[in-house]
């Protein structure tokens, strides 16, 4: 066809098609639209938590003595300690990421493989840790009193310790009663979570133990919680207190502000949801790794994409492990 | 995809053999920032929660710093964005960073003003 114009004399020229924006493959190039698309998303979330936090700036929990907990260390305090654990895991499993990226650059099949399956390792002993996380925060350890006005009050004795409410509460005999909408009483239901100990229970041992008082979850300007005097106290728990609080959820928190939970649950979530992703993704080229997809493509270019995956999860952790725990 | 891979890092001060040796070297600087950060939450020293910097104490300036130091690395080196042409490196960092900081600022000054007026009781003009 003489009037079709089959070559444009560019070939091989900037705009002759053909070439690589930037440098980068199409997949990698996703690969870093999605990241930074959902970098945008954590920041959304990071930032509302920021939001709540600065709108409740006198009364928010401390984090060291929310997350003072290390498995098989029953009732040993230790702030963070666990948390920086998780944090270095996530960093060496990022480590072998990387070191899975530059194998695969010098087409070394089997040190891919080894290098992504500790990654892979790596990964699920930090879901794991979050898991743990989660269970020890919903569980709770001393709980604590809401008042009408949705405030936590916790116990202390004279000498500034805090003391669990299973410790004084005193139990007074009562019959649980199913009521059923057939005997005219629609409007009563039971509490969503039943507590071990109900108000008046911990009430009773509060005026019993001339040594214990409270505090609020309002900080003063060093930082600590407010701690009310004996006399406070006792018009606190008698005239203001609401219910009994064990552990958190996404209504009540015995450490502090409901929010606070809230949001812990659903950016360590949303991030564990991202990091069971990608040891899901991790294993799939794992796989492809062994059974070497990659050498019959000449090219380990996939393995260096669900890399930067990995590595995006372990830099929301960062950013996380800061917001959360340590300011 | 034989990448030449930059080898130093702390802008020339650390050279290192191989991408391998480069990739321990960071991994060793980010355990140690983590070290720091972890050491001084658990410390909390006096006169670093006592001193305010814009109504921020300066830990917690400390905290965030070091934060995207460690963010800077972990970027630039195990996403080797530090090889990467500075076209795809302006176009995601500069894009996540501006948006970013306009979020958190419009976000972080609108709590305070609520906070404020939960403190003070006063309704100000269109709350």
């Amino acid at each position: 066809m003489e009037a079709t114009v089959s070559k444009t004399g560019t070939e091989g020229k900037t705009w002759g098609g053909g070439n690589r924006p930037l440098d980068a493959s199409y997949g990698k190039m996703m690969m870093w639209f999605f990241i930074v698309s959902d970098a945008l998303t954590f920041s959304g979330f990071i930032a509302a938590y920021g939001f709540s936090r600065f709108k409740f700036i006198d009364a928010w929990p401390i984090a060291d003595e929310v997350f003072t907990h290390v498995p098989f260390l029953h009732g040993v305090p230790a702030p963070m300690y666990y948390v920086a654990f998780m944090t270095l895991v996530l960093i060496f499993s990022s480590v072998t990421m990387v070191l899975a990226v530059d194998a695969g650059h010098k087409m070394q099949q089997s040190k891919v493989a080894w290098y992504m399956f500790f990654t892979i390792i790596g990964g699920g002993i930090f879901v794991g840790s979050q898991a743990w996380e989660w269970a020890t925060f919903i569980k709770g350890d001393y709980g604590a009193i809401e008042t009408k006005g949705g405030r936590i009050l916790q116990f202390l004795n004279t000498e500034g310790e805090r003391v669990a409410i299973a410790d004084f509460a005193q139990h007074i005999p009562t019959e649980r009663v199913t009521q059923e909408s057939k005997n005219g009483v629609w409007y009563q239901t039971e509490a969503e979570t039943r507590t071990t100990y109900n108000l008046a229970e911990v009430q009773k041992g509060f005026l019993a133990q001339e040594d214990l008082v409270m505090r609020t979850q309002y900080l003063d300007d060093h930082g600590h919680q407010i701690i009310l005097s004996r006399e406070a106290s006792v018009d606190k728990i008698l005239n203001d207190g609401k219910m009994v609080v064990e552990g958190a959820n996404l209504r009540h928190n015995e450490y502090g502000h409901p929010l606070f939970a809230d949001f812990f649950f659903f950016i360590t979530g949303f991030h564990g949801f991202h990091v069971f992703s990608g040891v899901m993704i991790n294993i799939i080229i794992f796989f492809n790794v062994i059974i070497g997809t990659y050498e019959r493509r000449k090219s380990y270019e996939m393995v260096e994409k669900v890399g930067l995956y990995w590595h995006f999860v372990d830099l929301v952790w960062v950013f996380v492990f800061t917001f959360f725990y340590l300011v | 995809m034989a990448h030449d891979h930059q080898l130093e890092i702390f802008r020339g001060l650390v050279k290192f053999k191989s991408n391998i040796s480069k990739i321990w070297g960071v991994f060793f600087f980010l355990c140690l920032v983590t070290g720091v950060e972890v050491a001084l939450g658990i410390i909390k020293p006096d006169s670093l929660t006592s001193g305010r910097f814009l109504t921020m104490k300066y830990l917690n300036w400390i905290f965030i710093i070091l934060t995207l130091v460690k963010a800077y690395y972990i970027t630039w080196d195990f996403m080797h964005m530090r090889d990467e042409p500075s076209g795809l490196r302006r176009a995601v960092v500069w894009t996540a960073v501006f948006l970013i900081c306009y979020l958190i600022a419009i976000l972080l000054v609108e709590a305070d003003y609520i906070y404020e007026i939960y403190k003070n009781s006063f309704i100000k003009f269109n709350f």
